[in-house]
């Protein structure tokens, strides 16, 4: 008896030890979309400041925007900025108010794993609308092979895979697909989880889509362009809104945000979908950290405030490697100045 | 020190003589108090769960009623919520599970209680208990990496060459879904089958086997004919019981099941079950009504839990009174 | 004739159907092996001396361990048993030494009910009652989850082994003028310790794998777990997280992740009935 319990006082006593050490925790939660970049980010920053533990967790934008409502993270991130009334319900339940600050440029691109297939296929909106809808359910369909020519595609089912967690990355899918096809935004609507007609598979964050997709023939699902690359799977090019099928890459999406970065809101929160120029790929977008106004720990404010500088600086030369765009220099100068809110 | 120590048992023609204090002198008051507000605990525990579902569902159950049950549509988007593609989900591969593992299980603990030798029988009820020990998710793990290739790529292609008429086994043949994730339940499952019958077996009285064989039955028919049902209750709560794990079980069944809430006749189709569908949504549900209908999923979960738990322990009790007075 | 033809059939499915059921037995004893089997090999090759002591790599780069997790796993369970044990242990003291049966009955309906709540439950639960009102996903709402799962089993099974010690030793006891709490002290759970120890491990081993509840409690962790107030690594949760993703060293990881949790948990079993099995202290009167 007398072993037991002195064996169970120095396992406390090592516990304790690990309460003793003063490194800073803190703790974000949100997008799977920057989830690549991010854990660089963390990973380099701790580092750099072996007292500042900034560990993140990706559970979705949903549950981003969640999780900092509730206050159970000390910060938020999510690909779909916050809407009005989750704006509001964070006012009301805190008393102050929750800023947007935009980290990196993504893509969302459609994978798809077709047997026998290895070339790099072209989408139109309105195919892209059709497969999602559920409208169009064979490979050979002539929406699709139209532009594809010279390119033999089976006439099997397409599996098509969504998002089954709530997601930015869903939200960047539905605000593309909202505003190239009526149908879907009066019946589906864009938002971070929705009704899909079609009731096909469902994979938990980035990572599950592209692991079912990677796993299931005649599968097509959407995802962060780094998971595509990572897993060395093929996507697609999709015609942008000057009528050019344009590969998603640091160049195109850059273009998209440029109109944007002229006229960036101040909260920052807006969609670059669709956006005009002729070699912008269609489906970008922003991704957002989601910084609470007011602290009432200064040193987490402080950690918090001196991460988002340092990733306006140096942290965007780490962007590119991991194909996310960096943020154009207006909307980094805009950042710093808007930083000065979080008090 | 002991003799002096001692006075008079709390229970006793002299009990009432003594006041609390001094009662609380002795130390058996203090025991009897601490350990009182242990069990208490217990107790406490178990109503603040069901009283943290009752009020944390409180809005879809005021908005939706019983309507929740019977709408097939999840939009997050446009806040509509029901539950019934969940229900149907939990309940088919549940109702899979146990199309599998019945047999199988009620096969073995036959095997294991009226042929194996005691040494074998307890060697091999041994190597059952630690598979009823394995984790959910180390489930989930074989699920996805070895059993949904071996569905995708021999099983269901076979089923849908053989039964493909049946509406059963129609459609695209993904390896997740209902049906792998009924097989992985039935594993799961099968050695609750296996211990508890083996146990309501060993305890059916000898002289009904020696009644069958002396008439003149073989082995096979005393057991079948004899033994087995006059088992039957206590078998069938070993089903109710592993019928109630197949229904709460999460993790290897999010892992392979397809998470969409889907109603399909086909097995071969992906769907979504209760517990499936709280683990993935539950922490990024925004908005009230979102989380609470998660949480009245849950109510729901454990309601059906419940009722089948004790129908299985009432069958067992009864089972085993049954056999004890059959003995007298 | 036709009575010996009619007999030989009999027995043929006799010994047929005894000889499937032997079969199934076959089958359900060799799906543990097979588990383990391919946990072994597909884990075994991935387990090394940086699973044990790394933190996970950024996402997407190879290598890193699951260190955080293993030492975050042993510390929800150290919660888990400091909440767990004590209800159980003290309050199975109460149900065999102190309690009405009207009370009794009511306590064992409560731990039995708790015992069949399904996990994502205590999950919400533990959500709503640890994390929420503190605004922080923690270790100790974690170790509370668990906890609660450790009661019923603890709990039923010590009672069981309170009420087995044979009633003469109480009796001798308090013949010789111990007071009730004293017995219970001194003489009846040192009788029953075997017993009573069987049952915390088997209630350590059947929390130890547990990952629902642990979604929404501890959360996750990509460095070292500061303290328990912060949200921690833990290996079910690793396992789950990397099994769905598609990184193929993630996967690699997952296996071995895998194998370090069964092993834990069946050596725990082992040892359980291994000390039970030995015989109670006391032989039973």
């Amino acid at each position: 008896m007398k072993r037991i319990a002195a064996i169970l006082l120095m396992t406390f006593g090592l516990a304790a030890f690990f309460v003793a050490r003063a490194v800073l925790s803190i703790n974000g939660a949100g997008a799977s979309f920057p989830e690549p970049i991010y854990s660089k980010w963390f990973d380099e920053y701790h580092k750099k400041d072996p007292n500042v533990q900034i560990n993140y967790q990706a559970i979705g934008s949903g549950g981003g925007i969640k999780q900092v409502t509730e206050g159970t993270v000390d910060f938020g991130a999510s690909d779909g900025p916050m809407n009005d009334d989750q704006l509001k319900a964070f006012q009301d339940k805190h008393g102050f108010s929750v800023l947007h600050f935009p980290t990196v440029l993504g893509a969302a691109v459609p994978t798809y794993n077709i047997p026998g297939v290895t070339a790099e296929l072209n989408f139109t909106p309105e195919a892209l609308a059709g497969i999602f809808l559920a409208k169009i359910t064979k490979w050979n369909d002539p929406a699709i092979t139209a532009a594809n020519q010279g390119v033999t595609l089976p006439g099997n089912d397409i599996v098509v895979v969504h998002r089954s967690d709530g997601s930015g990355t869903t939200y960047i899918w539905t605000d593309y697909l909202s505003k190239v096809s009526d149908e879907w935004k009066t019946k589906i609507g864009k938002n971070t989880s929705v009704n899909w007609p079609t009731g096909e598979l469902g994979g938990n964050k980035n990572e599950g889509v592209a692991g079912l997709v990677k796993q299931t023939p005649n599968s097509i699902g959407y995802v962060e362009l780094i998971y595509a690359i990572q897993n060395k799977m093929p996507y697609g090019r999709v015609k942008n809104s000057s009528g050019q099928f344009i590969k998603a890459d640091l160049a195109s999406v850059t273009e998209a945000a440029a109109g944007a970065a002229k006229n960036m809101p101040d909260d920052f929160r807006v969609s670059i979908t669709n956006a005009p120029g002729k070699t912008a790929y269609p489906i970008s977008s922003f991704t957002w950290l989601l910084i609470p106004s007011k602290f009432t720990d200064a040193a987490k404010r402080d950690a918090i405030k001196g991460f988002v500088k340092w990733m306006l600086a140096d942290g965007q030369s780490h962007t590119e490697a991991l194909a996310y765009s960096k943020l154009p220099k207006e909307v980094v100068s805009k950042e710093l100045t808007a930083l000065d809110k979080v008090q | 020190m002991a003799a002096t120590s001692t006075t008079v048992p709390s229970a006793g023609p002299l009990a009432g003589s003594r006041s609390f204090f001094d009662r609380l002198r002795d130390g058996d008051e203090i025991a009897r108090l601490i350990t009182l507000l242990f069990a208490a605990s217990v107790v406490l525990i178990t109503l603040l769960i069901v009283y943290e579902l009752w009020h944390g569902s409180v809005l879809p159950r005021h908005k939706f009623g019983f309507a929740f049950f019977r709408t097939s549509v999840w939009d997050p988007n446009f806040e509509q919520f029901g539950a019934l593609p969940f229900i149907f989900g939990t309940l088919v591969t549940s109702a899979v599970a146990l199309l599998i593992a019945v047999p199988l299980g009620i096969g073995a603990a036959i095997f294991l209680a009226e042929l194996a030798t005691a040494r074998l029988s307890d060697a091999l009820e041994f190597f059952i208990d630690l598979l009823a020990a394995v984790p959910s998710v180390i489930y989930g793990l074989l699920g996805i990496f070895i059993v949904v290739p071996v569905m995708r790529d021999v099983i269901q292609p076979a089923l849908k060459n053989t039964l493909g008429f049946t509406p059963l086994f129609k459609g695209p043949a993904f390896g997740i879904g209902f049906l792998t994730a009924g097989v992985v339940l039935a594993i799961m499952v099968i050695p609750y089958i296996i211990s508890v019958s083996r146990e309501i077996l060993l305890s059916v009285p000898r002289d009904q086997r020696e009644a069958a064989l002396a008439l003149g039955s073989t082995r096979w028919e005393s057991t079948w004919k004899v033994v087995v049902p006059f088992a039957r209750t206590g078998i069938m709560g070993s089903i109710f019981l592993a019928l109630a794990r197949a229904l709460g079980e999460t993790m290897a069944v999010t892992m392979v099941i397809g998470n969409t809430p889907a109603i399909a006749a086909s097995l071969f189709s992906p769907g979504d079950s209760i517990a499936s569908v709280i683990a993935n949504q539950f922490t990024e549900a925004t908005g009230e009504l979102y989380t609470q209908s998660l949480i009245e999923l849950g109510l729901v979960l454990f309601l059906l839990t419940f009722i089948l738990n004790g129908l299985a322990r009432l069958l067992i009790v009864l089972t085993s009174q049954r056999g004890g007075a059959a003995r007298a | 004739m036709t009575m010996n033809a009619q007999l030989r059939w009999r027995k043929f499915v006799s010994n047929f159907m005894l000889t499937m059921t032997g079969v199934c037995a076959l089958i359900s004893v060799s799906v543990l092996f097979f588990i383990l089997g391919y946990l072994v090999y597909h884990g075994g090759a991935a387990i090394n001396w940086d699973f044990f002591t790394k933190l996970p790599a950024p996402v997407g780069e190879n290598g890193g361990g699951m260190a955080n997790a293993i030492v975050g796993s042993a510390k929800l369970l150290l919660l888990a048993a400091c909440f767990g044990v004590p209800i159980g242990f003290f309050g199975a003291i109460y149900l065999a030494e102190f309690s009405s049966s009207k009370i009794a009955f009511v306590v064992r309906y409560a731990a039995d009910l708790l015992n069949g709540v399904p996990s994502i439950v205590i999950g919400i639960f533990a959500y709503s009652l640890a994390v929420q009102p503190f605004k922080h996903f923690s270790t100790y709402a974690g170790g509370f989850a668990l906890g609660v799962m450790m009661i019923p089993i603890t709990l039923r099974s010590t009672e069981e082994f309170l009420l087995g010690v044979p009633r003469s030793l109480r009796e001798g006891a308090m013949a010789l003028g111990a007071s009730k709490w004293k017995t219970i002290g001194t003489v009846i759970v040192p009788a029953a310790y075997r017993g009573i120890l069987t049952a915390i491990l088997l209630a350590f081993a059947r929390v130890a794998g547990e990952t629902a509840p642990l979604l929404f409690t501890a959360l996750g962790n990509r460095f070292w777990s500061e303290g328990w107030n912060e949200p921690t690594a833990s290996l079910p949760v690793m396992i789950y997280n990397y099994a769905l993703s598609p990184f193929e060293d993630w996967h690699r990881q997952a296996w071995a992740a895998g194998l370090v949790l069964l092993a834990l948990i069946l050596i725990i079993n082992i040892v359980a009935r291994a000390i039970l099995s030995r015989g109670i202290s006391v032989p039973r009167a």
